[in-house]
């Protein structure tokens, strides 16, 4: 053999993970408008300041319930705040606790998973168990007993969410790492002398990751109804602190005031809320390890 | 050659049997490989020929510790594998390697070629420059026959014999003494399955490396083997040169097994000797002889007395009580 | 033997969008004469499973369509039935056997009653003789103790015995054709040869026609009295089985013979055919083989050869073989 084009040695470039991408949010233009719509609110959570036309705390008596207007686009509500400022305001709790909870469930969830599925024994036993008596309450009422015992604040909100989210993980994962434990490629990696934590690394949880995505993205979704559920029952974000499940709890006692604070935040939570389940959707269909390129 | 690379003492390997929660009941114990010697010399390919269940692919991964024996000793190169601490079982992962049946699972879906062959060269020479990875990888996937233009693709690119190919060169990357090929090309076209076989024995004589090969096609066997070993319900019925093995048979099982084969000649399938029913579960292992079950020539003897390997022939061992008397021999 | 029981002209099957559909059967003939056994031989790709399914209207539409050609059978074209008469043909006058007869056979269900069932729903007989029918079946295929074996579950027989049921399944009505795919590549080789000695038997006991259909050359050898070589969705050659393995014309067929390794002999090296199968529709012109032909010429890219004539019994795809075959 002669000399090889040195491009070809020194360049190994992963495209995968930019390919993942392209694929994912170019490839179908229904969720090009998702992943568009996720980035404008993620933005206007961000901006919040400069974009919020009013103080979303400031009350005035002059203006209580006023429906639509051109000084108020989603109108006020009835200690005379305005809806759309509130709104602005409340997508930066609303979408902190979505978008973390899921993520740090998703990390703790997966590393219990992974190690009960493939170390197996007496530590699987444990985690499963663990796995099965925090599933046994639902997610709510999880979060209630939680946050009856912790009260209420930004980091406990976060804390109960993400607990009422790892034992879904864990168990995905789990199941997922008992089946690519099983492959022969895995065999090989051992064969070859690579070592434990290498192997789980390199070639277990690259091949869970899909389904584990595709729970986070659905997640994000249950994140933000479940903290405008707390919220809602009054142990969420504490009012007069904006969140989209508090908005909707305050109009709800002044719906024949004004329903715009409802219809507002109601119509934020689905658009978000759809959209990151079709991404999720999106996600799934590529990281198939089989499906694309 | 007369170096012996692998010795087996009374290798055996049970699943099940366990206890379980709740319940006095065990979980039925399956004698997967009950008490296998044999010793194989560096250079030479020694193949192990059953059929499914007889423990052959069990055998092969204890050879290379991927399964803990339940009892017996493995020494490979005069180290004794079922005594040695897990870093120094991972050490001598240089010495062997494995190539496996299916052509499909064996490769990482996610990883390049170049990442799948390099990955022992990474784990036992890890002050190798990347550079220096790629150039041998190159190298590697030529000794193969495939271009070493292929190695930033991915495998389900490749059809099963490619996929091999590259099984082939990951696992002679290390430049190992003994390589177990589990049935390396039984997932394999016809036309495929020559050109695999073809370059085994090339790699072999250019590298002078032993193969432990796993098949349950005779005819496979006979272009590769040096020496055959037939196993039949988790233990060995006869060892011997290939020679001697296909030319004379001494046990019945061997005998039953090469007449069984249909030959590619539509007047080569006259004598053929068929067994009797199925082969019994691994859980419930006749006694005695555990063959005799489907046995032609089973007598009394063979239901109390378990047949022990012995000499037959020179350097063939069967485990009959009447492998001298043997009517159907041919 | 007077007119072919079954009759494939030009059959084409394409796979895919309409638009740009993949061809994965291509021009396929061959006949299966009454009582006779033909062997379809091929490796991945090659169609000869499509042939089959084919054959039974068993394609899945979409994503597959026949695109042309004609399956007579019996005198009447299989392809112009109405969809709704194909389930009495199916059992009746041609039977399936399976690769993997476990998945073939309803896991909740005796064996007795599902091959009971099978003969119910093509003939009229009451339930004692049904019963009477299902034992001499067994008996047929070699079941030991058939009687107390009806009450059994498919689960409770070995990988062996299960394909014995099977086909005892498919011999139920007397079918004219027994299309076998592969029937004993999942067994052991002592069993397979318990099923082979079996199906032979049957050959000369029960007067169906049999189309097997088998990657290994050893199974065909042992039970056909015809071949037909398949190789990337075309028929390549068709002869009887001696002049097939014994005077192969189609290069692809004399390499997959030196290719295949043997008990009797003593060759340090195996022939090996150069390249891989190709991919189902990959080969859009010319001869499939081209690209792994050792005898190839320009012409055999640009156009597919016809079935040269070699032979009464004997025809093989290939310019080159027929050329040589006149001077």
């Amino acid at each position: 053999m002669t000399a090889l084009p040195s491009t070809r040695l020194t360049s190994a470039p992963d495209s995968r993970t930019l390919f993942v991408i392209k694929t994912v949010f170019l490839g179908n233009p229904v969720t090009m408008v998702a992943a568009l719509v996720i980035f404008i609110f993620i933005c206007v959570a961000i901006l919040a300041p400069l974009i919020a036309p009013y103080d979303p705390l400031a009350q005035s008596y002059l203006t209580i319930n006023i429906y639509p207007s051109a000084e108020h686009w989603l109108g006020t509500d009835q200690f005379g705040r305005d809806v759309l400022s509130r709104l602005i305001y409340g997508s930066r709790n609303s979408l902190i606790f979505g978008i973390t909870a899921p993520f740090l469930a998703a990390i703790i969830g997966t590393t219990l998973g992974v190690t009960a599925g493939y170390f197996g024994g007496l530590v699987d036993r444990l985690v499963t168990r663990l796995i099965d008596l925090l599933l046994a309450f639902p997610e709510l009422l999880l979060a209630i007993i939680i946050m009856a015992a912790l009260g209420g604040g930004f980091w406990n909100i976060i804390v109960v969410l993400t607990i009422a989210f790892v034992p879904g993980f864990a168990r995905v994962a789990r199941a997922s790492t008992l089946a690519v434990k099983q492959e022969p490629y895995v065999e090989a990696a051992i064969s070859v002398g690579v070592r434990t934590p290498t192997i789980i690394i390199r070639h277990i949880v690259p091949n869970i990751a899909a389904p584990i995505v595709v729970l986070m993205t659905l997640w994000v979704a249950s994140a933000i109804r479940l903290e405008a559920a707390l919220s809602f029952l009054g142990i969420g974000t504490r009012p007069p602190h904006p969140s989209w499940g508090n908005i909707i709890r305050d109009g709800l006692n002044n719906i024949f005031g004004s329903p715009w604070p409802i219809i507002g935040a109601g119509l934020a939570i689905t658009v978000v809320v759809l959209s990151f389940n079709l991404i999720g959707d999106a996600v799934r269909d590529v990281l198939d390890p089989e499906g694309g390129e | 050659m007369n170096d012996v690379l692998v010795k087996a003492e009374g290798v055996t390997k049970f699943f099940g049997g366990e206890g379980r929660l709740f319940s006095k009941e065990k979980t039925p114990q399956v004698r997967a490989v009950d008490g296998v010697s044999f010793e194989m010399f560096a250079g030479e390919t020694l193949a192990v020929v059953g059929e499914s269940g007889c423990g052959k692919s069990t055998l092969g991964r204890l050879l290379l510790r991927l399964l803990e024996p339940t009892g017996g000793r493995i020494e490979i190169d005069g180290t004794d594998l079922t005594q040695i601490s897990k870093e120094a079982l991972r050490n001598s992962r240089r010495k062997m390697q494995m190539v496996f049946q299916d052509p499909y699972g064996s490769l990482s879906p996610r990883r390049t070629i170049a990442e799948i062959i390099a990955e022992p060269l990474e784990v036992f020479e890890p002050s190798m420059s990347s550079r220096a990875r790629r150039e041998r990888v190159a190298d590697l996937l030529e000794q193969v026959g495939l271009s070493p233009d292929i190695m930033d693709r991915r495998p389900r690119q490749f059809s099963g014999g490619q996929r091999q190919r590259i099984g082939i060169a990951r696992a002679i990357a290390l430049n190992p003494a003994l390589i177990v090929a589990d049935e390396p090309v039984s997932a394999l076209d016809v036309s495929v399955q020559a050109q695999i076989v073809n370059l085994l024995q090339d790699l072999q004589q250019d590298k002078g490396f032993s193969y432990f090969f796993v098949a349950h096609d005779l005819a496979v066997v006979r272009h590769i083997a040096d020496r055959v070993m037939v196993m039949y319900l988790g233990r060995v019925v006869e060892i011997g040169p290939k020679s001697k093995i296909y030319a004379a048979p001494q046990h019945p099982y061997t005998q039953a097994l090469l007449s069984a084969a249909p030959e590619p000649d539509p007047e080569g399938n006259t004598k053929r000797i068929i067994l009797q029913g199925d082969v019994p579960s691994p859980t419930k292992v006749p006694s005695g002889c555990s063959f005799r079950t489907r046995c032609p020539l089973a007598q009394p003897i063979c239901s109390s007395e378990r047949p022990e390997l012995r000499q037959v022939a020179e350097g063939q061992l069967a485990a009959c009580h009447f492998a001298e008397t043997n009517p159907i021999r041919q | 033997m007077s007119r072919a029981l079954l009759k494939v002209e030009n059959l084409s099957v394409d796979f895919g969008p309409v638009s740009n559909p993949i061809r994965v059967l291509n021009d396929v003939s061959f006949s299966v004469g009454r009582g006779q056994a033909v062997g379809l031989v091929g490796e991945s790709g090659s169609g000869k499973s499509i042939t089959s399914l084919s054959i039974l209207r068993l394609v899945p539409e979409p994503p597959g369509h026949i695109a042309a050609g004609r399956v007579e059978f019996d005198g009447c074209d299989l392809l112009k039935l109405p969809r709704n008469k194909m389930p009495e043909i199916r059992g009746r006058d041609i039977a399936m056997i399976f690769q993997e007869p476990m998945s073939s056979l309803n896991p909740v269900m005796a064996i007795g009653d599902q091959i009971g069932e099978a003969i119910k729903l093509h003939r009229a007989l009451d339930s004692s003789r049904r019963r009477e029918r299902v034992i001499e079946l067994l008996k047929l295929v070699g079941m030991p103790d058939p009687v107390s074996r009806l009450g059994s579950y498919p689960h409770q027989f070995s990988g062996g015995m299960r394909q014995r049921v099977m086909i005892a399944m498919a011999l139920a009505c007397d079918p004219k054709l027994l299309i076998a795919d592969e029937p004993t590549t999942a067994l052991d080789v002592t069993i397979q040869a318990q099923v082979l000695e079996l199906m032979k038997k049957i050959r000369s006991e029960v007067n169906s026609s049999i189309l097997l259909i088998s990657h290994d050359l050893g199974v065909i050898a042992d039970i056909c009295d015809r071949v037909v070589v398949m190789y990337a969705g075309r028929v390549v050659e068709d002869g009887d089985v001696k002049s097939i393995f014994r005077t192969p014309k189609h290069p692809y067929t004399q390499g997959l013979l030196q290719a295949v390794p043997r008990l009797a002999d003593d060759r340090e090296r195996l022939y090996q055919i150069a390249g891989s199968v190709p991919a189902a529709g990959s080969i859009k012109q010319g001869c499939p083989f081209f690209a792994r032909c050792s005898l190839r010429q320009n012409r055999c890219q640009e156009q597919m050869p016809p079935m040269f004539q070699f032979g009464s019994e004997h025809s093989a795809a290939c310019w080159v073989t027929a050329e040589e075959e006149v001077s």
